[in-house]
């Protein structure tokens, strides 16, 4: 464990001389990127628990992988998406949809964890990743994988930017987007992908469990404190950037794992943000 | 068949804002109605009428191009349906933002203006003038007062005027309302049917509205379309309205009466559920 100084800037050089840190900076900071725009969008459309179950299925994915001797990355990203054709097949009788994706997104988690336990035991029980698989590694990111995951992030961002605004419409109001000519059908397949993309993305640093911490919070806390889109992007992009970047520097110089402390400190993030809301309400603006 | 004409000027006679031949309508292989017929010209307010579940809204869908005729001919604006939907205002029904919609009304509006566009909205001169055209809107449905609060928050009645707004968004020259008033109290109702009319009278706007309570709306109706599986009965309302047609065609008494300020009121239950069809499964 590493013992902060009394100066920041010494402390900060300190912290980042270390190539693997500079890393988990580089990559924390796509990873919030991505997730606070993305997570955005699925608070909006209230599809959080369709976001749970795609982070979730990149257990099996990567255990599956790492059982076959493919790449892990294979893994994520062939499980996640496959997760998401399924849940997008869900019959899309507008007024039905949602309660039932939901029963059939549960049934898709529930399927995906079993087979991520059964990848497991395949694997004769030596699968020492299992801890990094489900709470992430942080600390281990290369250089390499950075340079992946912000191609991947540029990519998915431009899909994002050019979908973005017929999307907000279709989740919003679909019965008015459809007869506007918006293709509210397509675009939720198109969304649901493009969130198994992003959790696939984020799980490999976070891990399957701490994905949410990134996904839901920042967007979850943003909403509490604007009703304007625009302005919910962006400021849900700051907060998870935020988030990220401090739990990095108190869990460098901290006896305790990464994920605790992202997980806690977008979890207090939130917080204030209600209570800001909460406070606000009873004032007459 | 009419020629569809397209229409050059305005101020020129204009092709009819919804023609509507002998049309009929299959659903899952039931035949949801036959033999509808519906002429609609520019600046017409006209009411479709009819007991839950005959296909009104269906009707809607026949002229947004979104399900097609098995038989008849439609034609909408001069062209056939689902050509013409950006000069088509469309107010889905009952359709309502829950607490937790944490969006402005002024966003849900201008999502009518170009929430169909592909890409982001640069700022710029385009971007004021949207915002611009936005406030006009709230302004027209007189929506100003509240129309920056979160619209999940609003009641009823005032997130139906932001919803006419945004209908209203592309300045359409035809609009059409599927029960706009459901759900509304008593001066709410009269308030968005006096702002409905209105529209149609000084903007020339065609008016297609759902209803199935036809009081409110009756003072400022040009025609009145009943609409009954087997086809619909178009009329002015002192045609249409007389007790006889009502009672035969809702298949229960109605009866009409004349206030001493000589609106008629119909009275009866025209909205009583007549059969539970499958309204709610409708693609």
């Amino acid at each position: 464990m590493n013992q902060p100084g009394w100066n920041p800037v010494a402390d900060l050089q300190q912290m980042w001389a270390l190539p693997f840190m500079v890393n988990a900076y580089r990559a924390g900071t796509v990873l919030a990127l991505l997730a606070g725009l993305v997570g955005f969008l699925m608070v909006t459309r209230r599809q959080a628990f369709a976001g749970h179950t795609l982070s979730a299925v990149g257990f099996p994915g990567a255990a599956g992988a790492t059982w076959l001797g493919v790449p892990a990355a294979l893994g994520y990203f062939g499980f996640c998406v496959a997760a998401a054709l399924t849940i997008a097949a869900a019959p899309s009788s507008a007024r039905l949809r949602f309660s039932e994706e939901n029963a059939l997104v549960g049934t898709v988690q529930a399927f995906a964890l079993a087979c991520g336990y059964l990848f497991v035991v395949l694997y004769h029980g030596v699968l020492g990743g299992t801890t990094a698989l489900l709470f992430g590694s942080f600390l281990g990111v290369t250089a390499g994988q950075v340079t992946t995951l912000a191609v991947l992030a540029v990519v998915l961002l431009a899909v994002l930017a050019a979908i973005g605004r017929p999307l907000l419409f279709a989740s919003l109001d679909p019965q008015a987007a459809r007869a506007s000519g918006v293709p509210v059908r397509a675009l939720d397949v198109v969304f649901l992908v493009l969130l198994a993309a992003t959790a696939a993305e984020v799980v490999q640093i976070t891990g399957a469990l701490m994905v949410f911490t990134l996904l839901v919070l920042p967007p979850a806390a943003a909403r509490e404190l604007t009703c304007r889109p625009a302005a919910g992007l962006a400021l849900s992009v700051v907060l998870a950037l935020l988030v990220t970047w401090v739990a990095l520097g108190v869990a460098y110089y901290s006896p305790y794992p990464i994920g605790f402390w992202l997980s806690s400190i977008a979890f207090g993030t939130y917080l204030l943000a209600r209570a800001t809301r909460a406070v606000r309400d009873r004032v007459p603006a | 068949m009419t020629v569809a004409v397209p229409d050059q000027a305005p101020g020129r006679a204009l092709a009819e804002a919804v023609d509507i031949r002998d049309a009929q309508v299959r659903l899952g292989g039931r035949q949801v109605w036959s033999h509808v017929s519906l002429r609609v010209q520019p600046g017409e307010f006209v009411a479709v009428l009819g007991p839950n579940g005959v296909g009104k809204s269906t009707l809607l869908q026949v002229v947004l191009g979104l399900l097609k005729v098995s038989a008849g001919e439609v034609s909408v604006l001069g062209r056939p349906p689902g050509e013409t939907n950006e000069r088509i205002g469309f107010l889905p029904q009952r359709r309502t933002f829950d607490s937790s919609v944490r969006v402005r009304g002024l966003d849900v509006v201008r999502l009518g203006l170009d929430g169909h566009r592909w890409g982001l909205p640069l700022p710029g001169t385009g971007s004021r003038r949207a915002a611009a055209k936005v406030a006009e809107l709230v302004e027209l449905v007189g929506a100003s007062a509240y129309a920056g609060r979160p619209i999940g928050q609003l009641s009823g009645g005032e997130q139906q005027r932001l919803l006419i707004a945004q209908a209203l968004a592309r300045d359409p020259q035809l609009l059409l309302l599927d029960e706009p008033l459901d759900s509304l109290d008593l001066p709410n109702q009269g308030a968005v049917a006096g702002l409905v009319s209105r529209l149609c009278r000084e903007r020339g706007v065609a008016v297609v509205m759902v209803a199935h309570d036809v009081n409110p709306i009756l003072p400022y109706l040009d025609l009145v379309t009943y609409l009954a599986p087997a086809g619909t009965a178009t009329g002015t309302p002192a045609e249409v309205i007389p007790t006889e047609t009502l009672s035969r065609l809702y298949g229960i008494p109605m009866e009409v009466l004349s206030t001493s300020d000589g609106r008629l009121v119909v009275v009866g239950q025209p909205d009583a559920p007549a059969h539970h069809s499958n309204r709610h499964e409708q693609p």
